[in-house]
């Protein structure tokens, strides 16, 4: 069934290759068609290799799956965080990464490169690996759909080799976080859709009588990453043969759309998504109960809810009609306790063994992303006030902002959870090594006090730069001494992720390490976290 | 798994919801009472803010879009805002019109007005090049010193900002050619060798004896038409002085080759094209103090 829709596909990769109005949208159907039949030798390999055993078995969890998610996760972070030191040093010194006969390797090829691979590489892969974990285990079943959730991640992976690409070819409709070109949005779709299938069919076939809050969390993040990538991805191409497409909204309808997208891709694949990763792995890590229900319950809805509203603050001061930013202002200072829920009631479930965060640096890194998440979920609203907004706006400050929720919230959360997933899948007792945590905790937060300190320095300063006025009403300073100003700021911030990167490279090793069964004589003694027995792969037994 | 009895959960002594999912159990707590206060003061700080600011859409048959009890309006304000700077800036910036550029220079009030004005502008459109404070770079002529290569006076360097150099579109624009010697064929490499050796000689560079007198010869024949029999420039071409040790694209050998094997002949836009003539005048004043004013 999976191999006879890869094949359609295949004929329509190798007809839009053969019809190419661009070379660029030759090479790119070239190699979706070597892909995918690359991906078609894999399936009759494994099929041949297969004999008597049942590959779907449902009293199994599907957990190789979630193997591979782990790995995708650990090398896609490793390739977004390497090209984002790379961009930093790129600001930093712009005549030392600058080559005339490679394009690709321009700062505006490069920085969606960066984007992409660390929101949606990672993230993307993060939250694949852990929904497919977290749907299991909460439901009791296996995943639906035999082999599409295979189809899923290799969709998935293949979606972001087509984006990834793309970008170091010049391939972008120019929207921010939504760059890849109509195909490969095409394509994403598919895969999305499979994923939601996939799912509600878990969810469907579950053997418990209540859905879990994680889960309720997952399926807002699928149902509405859905919406938002179809609506802004509207656009009709030029041809089929060729690689550009225009949009169907224009001017300022286009924009606030765009926001409506970019910042409900934060809401909805940065936030909800990532709090449902807490909601399972916290509390399975410091085997403690949940805060409170109903804390999850009104956090939730009125978190969907007040997101979706807050795009327009993105758009202050523009051609956006006023009434417009007045709701985007007002929703977004909604948010901000909606948002804190989720932390309080993360947080809150370390009551009764708060000595974890002491042993167990797994359950520091997971609490300070909490901790990271309640700052940029409170600097978010103040951003979004217009007289705040009329200074922060353009600056560093917005990339400050970004950082500090992901690299503390998303970037933490998800280590946490690799940290977990990489012991229980493979059963192993400990991690290999605890003081190697220890390390990459350490490096990794030093790294994001760096980032965000330097860069709220350096907004703020050229914030207040740009609007100074002289005597006699001209600008005090020209653009380009604000750039000069933030030489300084530039160089700290570079450490800042050079820092992280080491972290995440520590992690890398750590996890391999425990993978192959190894684990290191001469643990610190009250480190080892086994604070929960490794799960097992056969599903429990209903209560 | 039943959710009537009491299930207590032992550190804490609150009660479960009685659910459980891969060992995971939910506590009962209430939702926290600071929590839901603040989230209430926000919302009645937006309803606020919505009855005092623009908020609601023109719907048919309203007109408009409400302005709220503020009544404020971005577009208004801002209209507003250019219009007093406007008037800051008028008084002012009418005398520059009038007043010829000595007089600027002068008068103590217009002078500054100017140079606030022309450093203003100096940062955003020539700084690019020119560096900050005329600083120079590699390619582009350092206006802080004395070496001009079209002209170092006020109406000179204002000419100068106005029609640009070879900008082509500006009939009026400064214009001169240098040919390429070496990639047009004029010259052999040998040749151009020992013209090389004999320009590097005129500011007092150490060089091969023998190459720089057959390249003096040279240099008579092909270049002192321009840069003079002495080497000293030109400004009618814009012809730079040989003799200075002041190099605009660089001051070594290779430098100097590619110069006369490629030619530069670099360009400046006119700027007459985009800004206005009081700026323009401003910019003048500007360059002209920067330390080489003639």
């Amino acid at each position: 069934m999976v191999s006879a829709f890869l094949c359609v596909f295949a004929v329509l990769a190798i007809l839009i290759a053969g019809n190419a109005a661009d070379h660029l949208m030759g090479v790119h159907a070239l190699l979706f068609f070597s892909a995918i039949i690359a991906w078609l030798v894999g399936i009759a390999l494994w099929a041949g290799k297969l004999g008597d055993r049942d590959p779907f078995d449902e009293t199994q969890y599907e957990d190789t799956l979630v193997k591979f998610g782990v790995a995708a996760s650990m090398f896609w972070s490793l390739a977004g965080l390497l090209v984002g030191v790379i961009i930093a040093c790129q600001l930093t010194w712009p005549n030392l990464f600058y080559f005339e006969e490679l394009g690709w390797t321009n700062f505006g090829r490069l920085r969606p490169l960066h984007t992409s691979a660390v929101i949606f590489a990672f993230g993307g892969n993060v939250l694949l690996a852990t929904s497919f974990h977290v749907v299991q285990r909460t439901t009791r079943a296996r995943l639906f759909g035999g082999m599409w959730p295979w189809f899923v991640f290799w969709g998935y992976q293949l979606f972001i080799v087509l984006a990834a690409t793309g970008y170091l070819m010049g391939i972008t409709q120019s929207k921010e976080y939504a760059e890849p070109e109509w195909y490969a949005d095409l394509w994403l779709t598919i895969v999305w859709v499979a994923y939601l299938i996939i799912f509600l069919g878990t969810l469907w076939k579950r053997k418990e009588p209540h859905i879990y809050v994680a889960n309720w969390f997952y399926l807002s993040f699928i149902v509405t990453i859905a919406m938002l990538h179809i609506v802004n991805n509207l656009s009709l191409p030029v041809s089929l043969g060729s690689a550009k497409s225009y949009q169907l909204f224009a001017g300022v309808q286009d924009a606030l759309t765009q926001w409506w997208y970019g910042h409900n891709a934060v809401g909805f694949f940065l936030t909800t998504g990532f709090l449902a990763i807490m909601y399972y792995y916290i509390p399975k890590r410091v085997d403690r109960p949940v805060y409170s229900y109903r804390l999850s319950i009104v956090h939730f809805w009125s978190l969907i809810f007040i997101y979706i509203w807050a795009g327009p603050h993105h758009l202050h001061y523009t051609a956006l009609p006023q009434w417009a930013q007045t709701l985007g202002m007002t929703f977004s200072i909604m948010l901000w306790m909606p948002s804190w829920g989720g932390m309080i009631n993360g947080v809150m479930t370390l009551s009764g063994a708060w000595d974890k965060l002491r042993t167990d640096p797994v359950v520091r890194m997971m609490v300070v992303s909490l901790a990271f998440y309640g700052m940029s979920t409170f600097e978010g609203p103040l951003m979004s006030v217009r007289a705040v907004n009329s200074l922060s706006h353009y600056t560093e400050w917005g990339i400050g902002h970004v950082h500090s929720g992901a690299l503390g919230w998303v970037g933490f959360i998800s280590f946490g959870a690799l940290y977990c997933l990489t012991q229980w899948l493979y059963k192993r007792k400990s991690l290999y090594s605890v003081a190697l945590v220890e390390w990459h905790f350490w490096l990794a937060t030093i790294g994001i006090v760096f980032y965000i300190v330097s860069m709220w320095f350096a907004g703020i300063m050229e914030g207040l730069m740009w609007r100074a006025y002289n005597d006699f009403g001209f600008l005090e300073y020209s653009f380009v001494e604000t750039v000069e100003a933030k030489h300084i700021s530039y160089i700290i911030r570079m450490v800042g992720g050079l820092l992280y990167l080491s972290g995440a490279m520590i992690m890398s090793y750590n996890l391999i390490r425990t993978a192959m069964g190894h684990e290191r004589i001469n643990q610190p003694a009250d480190a080892n976290p086994v604070s929960q027995p490794p799960a097992a792969a056969e599903l429990q037994p209903a209560e | 798994m039943s959710e009537h009895n009491k299930d207590i959960d032992q550190p804490t002594g609150v009660e479960t919801t009685g659910h459980e999912w891969d060992g995971i159990k939910e506590l009962n707590n209430p939702l926290p009472r600071w929590w839901l206060y603040i989230w209430y003061a926000t919302i009645a700080f937006s309803i606020g803010y919505m009855v005092v600011m623009p908020a609601i859409p023109a719907l048919p048959g309203m007109g408009t879009n409400t302005r709220g009890l503020a009544g404020q309006s971005d577009r208004i304000a801002v209209a507003e805002q250019v219009e007093s700077l406007r008037t800051q800036r008028s008084a002012s910036g009418a005398a520059l019109l009038t007043a010829s550029l000595e007089e600027i220079e002068t008068d103590r009030e217009l002078q500054q007005f100017a140079m606030a004005s022309g450093e203003s502008a100096f940062g955003d459109n020539c700084a690019t090049c020119h560096g900050a404070g005329g600083r120079g770079a590699k390619g582009y002529p350092t206006l802080a010193d004395d070496a001009w290569l079209w002209s170092g006076t006020l109406e000179g360097i204002q000419y100068t900002l106005q029609h640009g150099i070879r900008h082509e579109e500006d009939p009026e624009t400064r214009f001169s050619l240098m040919p390429a010697f070496g990639r047009d064929r004029l010259l052999e490499r040998q040749e151009i060798d020992d013209v090389v050796n004999h320009v590097l000689s005129l500011s007092g560079r150490e060089v091969d004896e023998a190459a720089s007198s057959r390249g003096a010869e040279i240099f008579a024949a092909q270049c002192a038409s321009c840069h003079g029999a002495d080497g000293a420039g030109d400004r009618t071409f814009g012809a730079p002085n040989l003799t200075d040790d002041i190099w605009v694209f660089g001051s070594e050998y290779r430098d100097v080759y590619n110069s006369v094997y490629n030619a530069r002949n670099a360009h400046m836009p006119a700027w007459g094209e985009r800004l206005d003539e009081a700026t323009i005048k401003s910019l003048a004043v500007y360059v002209h103090s920067l330390g080489g004013g003639e």
